[in-house]
């Protein structure tokens, strides 16, 4: 079935099987491999973007749910060469190891920092309870947040 | 089978006269259920109908002394709309991750009937109806415990859909608690609703996963609410419980469990989870009552 959806603020149209998941439309049909497929369950969050502004899983979303609304993927983050205050926040704090779950982990730190320009650590444990990251044991990633948060107040 | 077709309704009586038409169509809301089981191909239905969109599912509203609150209506909101239900936002708190809570639902909750369902030992605490729609305006609600009848097993016919939950709004406190591995992401091992209805002088408990599906702790809340009524504590909550009232209300409550051995955790453990739980639900209740007379 034909899709048409806003992702990144430009109108794209997939063909896929009715079957299919947001994620998989995004990197199988439209070429966005930022989002990454790891569970495909909900339980990891490296598929994590943005539907009509709402942090969700990619994998969660039947393709068709995203017909008519705005999808915002890892990759609307960089402007060019410039990176995002949150991915060069990742980059300094030294919280990428074999970055698969730093996609996810960007695009949800960077709607937590949306809805909270100040967390404390607990906050941030919570809202980042649904991403998971299998190298890196988390300090630095918590690091990183606070970084960015200081980045963005600056 | 291959998915052959997606039905994208834009209102109720679209979505109802499409399940009418199609009663195999399976519906999805927040996804966060049916999108595990496609992507993990353990099911295959031939026709997906998408209930998501419909605003008369999105809604939440009073009617006379009851509170109906839509079938699409998602965690995320609960939490941050619905403050007036304390019990329903703790236990909304609790489910998933973010990314869940944006997209879960409640109806989704209730479909599923999953006996680990975190809004479902609230709804059956709150003694909720569950009101269900068919095409030509035809609406029914049942009790919550004549909808769920077993382990992933509801009464839904396949004509129809759910429309939401509908419950009379009780004065008092209340809590809803759970014990998993982590604070968050996790599936209760065992969970606690407990409700104080102050008008009518009762107390409400429902326990989730620890049994085939959501279960009241009947003789536990008649004990308690003779308690209270022997002490004066109706009339004046500054009168103590005694401890060993409350730890006899929290033996009678686990006795209501008929939990299993699983991966999650022994019927044993379960068992003993659900004295702590009721123990502390009580002491946070008994203790919002005195706050509340102090005030
Ligand atoms: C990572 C992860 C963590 C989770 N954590 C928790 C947790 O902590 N606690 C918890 O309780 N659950 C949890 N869940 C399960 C799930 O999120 C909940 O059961 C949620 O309430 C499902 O809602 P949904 O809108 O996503 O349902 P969907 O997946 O869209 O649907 C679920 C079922 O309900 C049916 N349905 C939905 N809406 C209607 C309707 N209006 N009429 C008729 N049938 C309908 C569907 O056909 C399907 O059978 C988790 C799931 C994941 C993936
Ligand atoms: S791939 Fe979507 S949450 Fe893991
Ligand atoms: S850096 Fe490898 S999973 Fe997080």
């Amino acid at each position: 079935m034909l899709i048409r959806t806003n992702v990144n603020g430009e109108e794209r149209q997939a063909d896929v099987w009715p079957g299919t998941s947001l994620l998989s439309m995004l990197r199988d049909h439209l070429g966005l491999v930022g989002s990454k497929n790891a569970c495909e369950q909900g339980e990891c969050g490296s598929c994590s973007v943005w539907l009509d502004g709402e942090l969700v899983c990619a994998c969660l979303v039947l393709a068709a749910q995203a017909g008519g609304r705005d999808v915002r993927t890892v990759e609307s983050l960089a402007q060019g060469d410039r990176l995002h205050p949150v991915q060069k926040a990742f980059v300094d704090a030294g919280a990428v190891q074999c970055g698969f779950c730093t996609p996810g982990l960007i695009v949800a730190t960077a709607d937590l920092l949306q809805h909270d320009p100040t967390p404390g650590e607990e906050t941030i444990r919570e809202a980042l309870a649904g991403n998971l990251c299998r190298c890196t044991g988390y300090q630095k990633i918590i690091d990183a947040v606070r970084i960015a948060a200081e980045c963005r107040r600056a | 089978m291959r998915i052959m077709d997606v039905l994208l309704p834009r209102t109720l009586d679209e979505a109802l006269e499409m399940k009418a038409a199609a009663p195999a169509a399976m519906p999805i809301a927040g996804g966060t259920d049916v999108m595990v089981e496609l992507n993990f191909d353990r099911r295959r239905p031939a026709t997906i109908l998408d209930v998501s969109r419909l605003p008369e599912l999105r809604t939440w509203r009073k009617e006379d002394g009851a509170f109906f609150l839509g079938a699409g209506v998602t965690y995320a909101r609960i939490v941050n709309d619905l403050t007036m239900f304390p019990a329903l936002m703790q236990a909304s708190r609790t489910v998933g991750s973010p990314q869940i809570r944006n997209r879960g639902t409640v109806g989704g909750n209730l479909g599923t009937a999953s006996p680990a369902g975190d809004a479902l030992p609230v709804l059956a605490a709150y003694d909720a109806e569950v009101v269900l729609a068919r095409a030509g305006g035809v609406t029914r609600a049942l009790p919550w415990h004549q909808f769920m009848v077993g382990p992933k097993k509801t009464v839904i016919a396949p004509d129809e859909l759910i429309l939401g939950a509908r419950w009379k709004i009780a004065r008092g406190p209340g809590s809803f608690s759970k014990v998993g591995t982590r604070n968050a992401m996790v599936i209760a091992v065992a969970s606690l609703c407990l409700l104080f209805d102050e008008g009518g002088r009762t107390v409400r408990v429902a326990l989730g996963s620890v049994g085939p599906t959501i279960l009241r702790a009947p003789d536990a809340e008649q004990f308690l609410a003779r308690v209270l009524h022997d002490a004066g504590a109706w009339d004046n909550p500054r009168v103590p419980v005694p401890p060993a009232a409350i730890e006899e209300f929290a033996g009678r409550v686990a006795q209501a469990g008929r939990p299993i051995d699983d991966v999650r955790g022994t019927a044993a453990y379960r068992r003993h989870a659900c004295t702590v739980l009721a123990q502390r639900a009580l002491t946070w209740a008994l203790s919002d009552r005195k706050l509340k007379e102090t005030r």
